[in-house]
């Protein structure tokens, strides 16, 4: 392969790191309305009155919105497929505020300053409720965070609203009490984990104005234009014809532009006004006002014989998913179809629990998307189990995981009766070569560094899946431009991870040309086909497989009208990519002899070839990682340094090597990040404590020493050119792994992430009084 | 008030408010390239060169800004577009929000570090944060860069 499997450069890479003007605040026309809006300062209240008659009268100010200027239809900020999974619970401004943070008023005026100060002047009184803070005690709380009756939901997510229950989930196969009562070792542990920040560079924004036919236009910073779309049609009850979305160059995504958290406020300014508007959120509303990874506890009861054979796994989980309830079911469901699958040889598995509401700000899509949570305790799990067998942790696992051929009830693709088959795995290779990659014989379990310092190693590993299986839609337009060079038109979203310039590799691939002969137009909705946006790992695997298909039609086509211009049987030429020539070699086109007789000699061809492909998966081939961490931890203070992090991949073919690497560096220091210090906090009052990078710690360079990636490359049938997803299941190796090694070093099982010093320091001293 | 700023080698008039910092300064008169992160002077990404040294100007009022030669990276290009080549070749470009402040720095330093270490250039470069490469594969593209590698 010419294109594919080449680590080919980024096409928008030199453009963007230069500094040129390509994100949504660049684009903004210069007197957009700034849009600034004012907040709850309690956690759960009513608003008794609002006036805004001060505010309306300070100069400049365009407009003051309360809840009594929106519709009252109840929405989701969600992106999803439609019906959205997610419950129809909040409307663009509401009387009752359901977190600190939560929208009280848009203010619209003529420059920042303005709108500040006329924040200033709206006085709200609130009648101040008693808040559902802790999530291990918001089931039938005497408070209820959703009690309005117009909430609405799209089918049964296993909600019990005035239990305080948004969604609920029971999984499963065998009968689970009965393998575990004939279990010879069982372990039954419960693990914790945090609400993690996406905590991407750009914060979120977006700007709107009316366009020439009076239509609005929305530029936002979303990883999800057509669901920006339909979700704005509800929420503004205006028609989705009416509504135009771009998606320029984003400065990340991560997932949490995966909900529509901004978009609808400038939109309702400019509907209201007529005149285009502006809405940046600062970092502040950023950590605190938007969404947050999922906080989760997870029991597990983990049943095995004494040689390792794993007899039952079962997972009771819950989950908090703050105010409002974006994607509440479905990263809850996915942290147990997206786990039990990998230990097949499990006689019997079970996930089952709820996700509850809580007076805290929303959780949402975060990269990993419940398998993070899933997977942390799993694993962990699994090493203790190893543990008690006195067994080492690989070889339980080479023992009991799924490999390729081998079917399983739960995983995606799978109808009753009819498990899906898993067709593409070296998960098996992927923990052999990490383990060499490590040093895994020399250093397993520990080594003593010298004076107070250990080193221990860990390991874990996971899956994903690639799009949603029966869901995920792309469409991909290839059209032949006048001089034989080709615009691919896609509405997936490349938010930096390089999708833009990995599908012109796939096209080329298929077209015989190179990347630069392939303009990639990207996340118009007015112009470009449905695709359900970049997320659940979707865009290498769905809009990879729908581009390959547009190009295999181009290719198709180019060669019918050259052969017919040449007045040749079809089946007697050839296309190489740069002509077309008839095999007895009398006669040949170039591409762009053909380009041009298509479209400007004199219209002789009076057509322009444009070519079409559409796909949705059937399954969702799970990429797979075998990760494992060196650590080195200081006795005396209880601090965890990541010596090494190795991780070995198999997510398919690679389409373009390096950029698949930076996607899986990226990914495990965001996992480090996780495992160690990251952390979304609340007061007792229940106000964000880390809302800016003072309080809420990311990695910075200093943090981050040697990190090993490889890859072990299966062929998925299904998958473009053989290739599966790689964009999340990069950060759900580090917290097990790491919390492995860290008991592997000092005996301390921290099963509360983050690992912090403090957690490793209070277990080494409490083993030692023990 | 009204202030003289020499911008990219040109003097510039600006209005500015008395307690606006420099990078919505910078912004509103259309430098484009320089970004604001956060609020309290922990990302990087408005890193811009005063007389020659990479400075927050997300923590520099305008008014200080006054009599002095701010550089961004718009006046840089030729000198910018060689380190991007780096980032590019490494796939570590990523997002590309955080790398015009980013490579703000990265030019000060080659001015500033003789063939410095691995410690020693993470340490230079420790306040811009990324949130997409991991950072070890920016590593590898400078140190190819500086000629360190």
């Amino acid at each position: 392969m010419k294109q594919v499997n080449q680590p080919i450069s980024k096409l928008d890479g030199l453009n963007t790191t230069t500094g040129k003007p390509v994100y949504t605040d660049d684009l903004a026309v210069a007197n957009a309305l700034v849009v600034k809006i004012l907040r709850s300062p309690h956690a759960y209240a009513k608003i008794k009155s609002i006036d805004t008659n001060k505010a309306e009268a300070l100069s400049g100010v365009e407009c003051v919105l309360t809840y009594k200027d929106v519709p009252n239809v109840r929405f989701t900020m969600a992106g999803q497929s439609y019906p959205e999974p997610s419950p129809y619970d909040r409307l663009i401004l509401d009387q009752v505020v359901r977190y600190v943070g939560d929208e009280v008023a848009i203010v619209a005026a003529i420059d920042e300053k303005t709108a500040l100060q006329a924040m200033k002047l709206i006085k709200v009184d609130y009648e101040i409720l008693e808040p559902v803070l802790d999530f291990e005690h918001a089931e039938g709380h005497a408070s209820v965070v959703h009690a309005e009756d117009n909430l609405e939901i799209n089918f049964d997510i296993g909600m019990d609203r005035m239990n305080n229950i948004a969604a609920s989930c029971d999984m499963g196969v065998g009968d689970v009490e009965k393998e575990l009562a004939e279990s010879a070792v069982v372990v039954e542990e419960t693990y914790y984990t945090q609400a993690q920040a996406h905590a991407m560079m750009e914060t979120y924004r977006a700007f709107t104005h009316l366009d020439h036919a009076g239509r609005l236009t929305v530029v936002s910073s979303t990883q999800i234009p057509f669901h920006v779309r339909r979700i704005l049609s509800r929420a503004l009850q205006i028609p989705k014809s009416n509504i135009k979305v771009v998606k320029p160059r984003i400065g990340g995504g991560f997932g949490g532009k995966q909900t529509a958290s901004v978009e609808v406020f400038p939109a309702i300014v400019t509907l209201k006004t007529g005149k285009a508007a502006k809405l940046i959120y600062d970092r502040k509303e950023t950590f605190s006002c938007t969404t947050s990874r999922h906080a989760m506890r997870i029991k597990v009861r983990m049943g095995a014989d004494l040689e390792g054979n794993i007899k039952a796994i079962d997972m009771a989980a819950l989950s908090d998913t703050g105010a409002y309830g974006e994607h509440c079911s479905t990263v809850f469901s996915v942290a147990g179809y997206k786990t039990l699958p990998l230990y097949n040889q499990a006689k019997a598995t079970r996930y089952k629990g709820n996700v509850v509401y809580t007076n805290k700000m929303p959780a949402g899509a975060l990269r990993g998307y419940g398998v993070t949570q899933g997977i942390f305790a799993m694993e962990s799990a699994i090493n203790q189990l190893a543990e008690k067998l006195q067994m080492d942790p690989a070889e339980l696992r080479e023992r009991n995981m799924i490999r390729e051929g081998e079917s399983n009830p739960i995983l995606s693709g799978s109808k009753p009766g009819k498990p899906a088959v898993l067709a593409s795995s070296t998960l098996d290779r992927c923990i052999a070569r990490g383990k060499e990659l490590i040093g895994w014989q020399e250093k397993y379990p520990r080594v003593e560094s010298g004076g107070h310092k250990v080193r221990g190693v860990g390991m874990a590993i996971t899956m994903q899946g690639s799009g949603i299986a029966g869901i995920d839609t792309a469409s991909v337009v290839i059209k032949l431009n006048e001089e034989g060079f080709y615009t691919l038109l896609s509405s997936s979203t490349d938010m930096g991870t390089g999708s833009d310039t990995i599908l012109a590799q796939m096209a080329a691939e298929v077209l015989e040309t190179t990347i630069d002969k392939i303009i990639v137009y990207t996340a118009d909705t007015d112009i470009i086909p449905y695709d359900t946006g970049s997320y659940a790992s979707s865009t290498t695997y769905v809009t990879g497989n729908a581009t390959i298909k547009a190009a295999e039609d181009m290719r198709r086509q180019i060669i019918e009208t050259a052969a017919t211009f040449m007045a040749v049987a079809v089946d007697e030429v050839e296309f190489n990519g740069k002509a077309v020539a008839a095999l007895d070699g009398t006669k040949s086109m170039t591409i762009d002899q053909i380009a041009e007789r298509l479209t400007m000699t004199m219209g002789e061809g009076k057509t322009q070839l444009i070519a079409t492909g559409s796909f949705g998966g059937d399954t969702s081939p799970p990429p797979f990682i075998a990760g494992f961490a060196e650590v080195e931890v200081d006795k005396l203070t209880g601090k965890v340094e990541v010596i090494d992090y190795v991780a070995v991949i198999d997510c398919g073919t690679v389409i373009n090597p390096k950029l698949a690497r930076i996607q899986v560096e990226g990914g495990l220091v965001q996992g480090i990040g996780m495992a160690l210090y990251e952390d979304v906090r609340y007061t007792d009052k229940g106000k964000m404590e880390t809302n800016n990078f003072m309080q809420y710690k990311i990695p910075c360079r200093e943090d981050i020493s040697k990190i090993t990636v490889a890859f072990e490359s299966s062929y998925e049938p299904t998958g473009p050119f053989g290739a599966k997803s790689i964009g999340e299941v990069v950060i759900n190796t580090p917290p097990p792994a790491i919390a492995h090694a860290v008991y592997n070093a000092v005996g301390v099982n921290v099963r509360s992430l983050p690992i912090t010093p403090e957690k490793v320091l209070l277990g080494m001293i409490n083993a030692d009084k023990a | 008030m009204r202030i003289e700023v020499i911008v990219n080698n040109r003097k510039i008039e600006m209005d500015v408010e008395n307690n606006e910092f420099l990078v919505d300064t910078l912004r509103r008169y259309g430098f484009n390239s320089v970004k604001r992160g956060c609020d309290t002077g922990n990302c990087g990404l408005c890193t811009v060169w005063v007389d020659e040294k990479p400075t927050l100007s997300c923590a520099t009022l305008a008014v200080r800004a006054a009599g002095r030669h701010i550089t961004t990276i718009e006046a840089l290009q030729t000198e910018a577009k060689e380190v991007a080549e780096f980032l590019v070749a490494e796939g570590a470009d990523q997002c590309g929000f955080c790398s015009p402040g980013f490579l703000m720095t990265v030019l000060a330093m080659k001015k500033e570090l003789q063939n410095p270490t691995d410690e020693e250039i993470k340490h230079y470069l420790a306040g811009n944060l990324c949130r997409c490469t991991g950072y070890v594969g920016q590593l590898r593209a400078i140190k190819k860069y500086l000629g360190v590698a």
